[in-house]
């Protein structure tokens, strides 16, 4: 750090402290919920995530590599290590510019928002490999599912780059029509797996 | 972008009578801002504990603010650990040159940025230039309003005084690569500006972003957006260079649960926006640097009333419900913080010796449609009316009169006006506030019905 740099970060403490010198002390009041009481969280967040129009599929888990094998069929996908062996065959190496498609898993799903959390971990790729092919296959367990933001929080790990996604890329920039897809998957679609 | 946005010359009233002649901008206001407040109200009311949130996310920040010395030290000290370089920039020329300074030693010069207000508040696009460094804006609207050699309106939608028709002359003109039988259908250019800017993405080395929030504690920052030009900004580049204003600190990661449902619901209407990117130093191998920007909002943090202002998330809720904005449109505050916040923000930041500056806090009729959608309980017209009474006068006032005239011409808006009046009796009592003051000395204020705001925005708005 120069000395220059040293000057600025002392002389702007110094302004914040004689700024709020002698201001009060806040109490923070947290009656918010911080459980969402969902009866059904699996069809409330396919729901949500319909409302963004992204294409959903509820199946038990034993149809998920059938499912996942017919969507995939005839694109060249980005298949990142550590997804359950049973879905598909890992293929970490295409080239993310190049490639059709990803298929990850997730770390956490909210489904008060109809929101997918990727943190990198594993079956989840680098988040070059999620965000530069236009289409993004997600399967999500049924126990991944929390009500609301609040729990999703209380589950992530900051030290990890996370992704909250909620539908494909969209835009309303044009006279406010939505138009999905600048940059990002233009097409996503999730499988839950029951 | 050729000229810096805070030269615009020219005073509220003037910019803002131009503005009001200009039927096409109007429209598009009305249209905008009408759609995302529908929207917003919808996402609002679904929310049980909207109270709870909005009076919770208020306590955080102040909290945050009361002890900002505390939290920026923290958050140094955890993007440092994490493999991150952390900057202090008093002012606009100090952040411009460390940034400047950054680039080249990558020896590349060009960078991709993502929308950010902190950077369009010190000209670093500007600064850049005249080192050699050329600053490409990928937001959807940023790329628009950049390519038209414009100024952006709205925190939001920074390019809605622009309609299709316009938007795909400007590409045919600037983009280059535009294909030429380009329609105005929205999903077509946006599908060019998809083209064109992806190419840059995946061949830019260094890019430039701001953030919405740090978190003290982690030392994790946060970015939400719609279209994924965040992300590529955020995740391609072999550099990333964060410009955030110090006030943008959450004190703990739990925060966020508050924050992430506050902002989207009140800024662009959904439950959540479609993608947020969170990074906690050097990510992925990245290298990272924060450079936490100071630029006046030390000297906001020392007033007792206007410091709420530094609450604000720049979710543009106040925007959406603000009849002076919506008549006259974002140019006419002369700032990149516009309608009701600009209104408190921009003089705070800049002092009020210009005229323009001087004439902000009267470009409000005062109806507190502005605090009761904010998401945070900024009091907005508590600050408006605190700082007429510190602007200098002969321009102020000259000023605030011509705005006067202009809510006066009109029935409705002198309603509001005066509705605005009935919530303000604690401060002005019986009397109009401000240069309308002059009005009511000679008048009694009408009795007005005993009736919730959001009835009668209901009713009236
Ligand atoms: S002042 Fe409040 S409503 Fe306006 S942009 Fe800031 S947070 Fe949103």
């Amino acid at each position: 750090m120069s000395t220059r740099q040293g000057g600025a970060r002392e002389e702007i403490l110094g302004r914040i402290r004689r700024a709020v010198e002698g201001a009060p002390e806040v109490e923070i009041p947290r009656g918010y919920r911080t459980t969402t009481d969902v009866a059904d969280l699996v069809e409330l967040f396919a729901e949500r995530v319909r409302d963004y129009r992204a294409i959903v599929h509820v199946l038990p888990a034993a149809g998920v590599p059938a499912k996942v094998a017919e969507l995939v069929a005839g694109r060249s996908m980005i298949v990142p290590d550590g997804l359950p062996a049973e879905w598909a065959a890992p293929a970490p190496g295409v080239d993310p510019r190049s490639a059709d498609g990803v298929l990850t898993g997730c770390a956490v799903a909210i489904a008060e928002t109809g929101t997918i959390v990727l943190d990198t971990g594993p079956g989840q790729g680098t988040r070059e490999q999620t965000l530069v092919p236009d289409y993004h296959l997600c399967v999500v367990r049924a126990d991944q599912v929390v009500g609301g933001v609040p729990e999703a929080v209380a589950r992530l790990d900051p030290a990890r780059p996370l992704t909250w996604i909620s539908g494909p890329s969209a835009t309303s920039d044009i006279e406010l029509n939505r138009v999905e897809g600048v940059h990002g998957p233009r097409t996503l679609e999730v499988i839950i797996s029951t | 972008m050729s000229a810096t946005f805070l030269g615009m010359p020219g005073d509220f009233p003037t910019n803002a009578a131009r503005a009001v002649k200009d039927s096409q901008l109007r429209y598009n206001l009305r249209k905008a801002t009408h759609t995302i407040r529908g929207k917003r109200a919808a996402v609002v009311d679904e929310l049980p504990d909207w109270h709870e949130l909005r009076a919770a996310g208020k306590a955080v920040k102040d909290e945050t603010l009361r002890h900002l010395d505390r939290y920026l030290l923290q958050l140094e000290e955890a993007v440092t650990a994490a493999g991150g370089h952390v900057h202090w920039a008093r002012d606009a020329a100090e952040a411009n040159r460390i940034v400047a300074d950054l680039v080249k030693a990558t020896g590349e010069t060009e960078v991709v940025k993502v929308k950010s207000m902190a950077t369009q508040e010190i000209g670093l696009n500007e600064a850049l230039a005249a080192e050699g460094i050329t600053a490409y804006e990928t937001d959807l609207a940023e790329l628009i309003v950049q390519l038209g050699d414009d100024f952006p309106s709205h925190i939001l939608v920074p390019a809605i005084h622009r309609n299709r028709a316009e938007i795909r002359e400007i590409f045919l003109d600037k983009m280059g690569d535009a294909p030429p039988g380009l329609t105005d259908e929205p999903a077509a250019l946006a599908e060019a500006a998809r083209l064109h800017l992806r190419e840059r993405f995946l061949r830019s080395k260094v890019a430039v972003s701001g953030a919405n929030f740090m978190i003290a504690e982690t030392g994790t920052l946060v970015v939400l957006e719609s279209e994924g030009n965040g992300r590529m900004c955020l995740t391609l580049p072999e550099t990333l260079i964060s410009v955030v204003g110090i006030e943008k600190l959450l004190p703990t990661w739990r925060d966020l649960e508050v924050f992430l449902q506050l902002l989207p619901r009140s800024s662009t209407g959904e439950r959540m926006n479609p993608y947020t990117s969170t990074w906690t130093g050097s990510a992925e191998g990245q290298d990272f640097h924060l450079v936490l920007l100071d630029n006046g909002r030390t000297d906001v943090l020392a007033d007792e009333v206007g410091r709420q202002a530094l609450r604000c998330i720049r979710c543009s809720a106040c925007l959406n419900v603000c009849p002076v904005y919506e008549r006259t449109g974002g140019h006419a505050y002369g700032s990149v913080y516009p309608g009701p916040i600009g209104a408190i923000l921009t003089p705070q930041l800049r002092g009020m010796s210009s005229e323009l500056d001087a004439s902000l806090p009267y470009a409000s009729s005062l109806c507190g449609a502005c605090y009761e959608v904010c998401p945070v309980a900024i009091d907005i017209p508590e600050v408006l009316v605190d700082l007429r009474a510190k602007a200098p006068h002969g321009a102020a006032e000259r000023a605030g009169m011509r705005v006067a005239g202009w809510i006066l011409n009109d029935q409705a808006r002198l309603a509001r006006a005066q509705h605005a009046a009935i919530r303000l009796r604690r401060l002005v009592p019986k009397r109009l506030p401000g240069p309308l003051s002059a009005w009511t000395d000679t008048r009694d204020l009408p009795e007005i019905p005993d009736e919730s705001f959001r009835d009668w925005w209901e009713r009236e708005g």
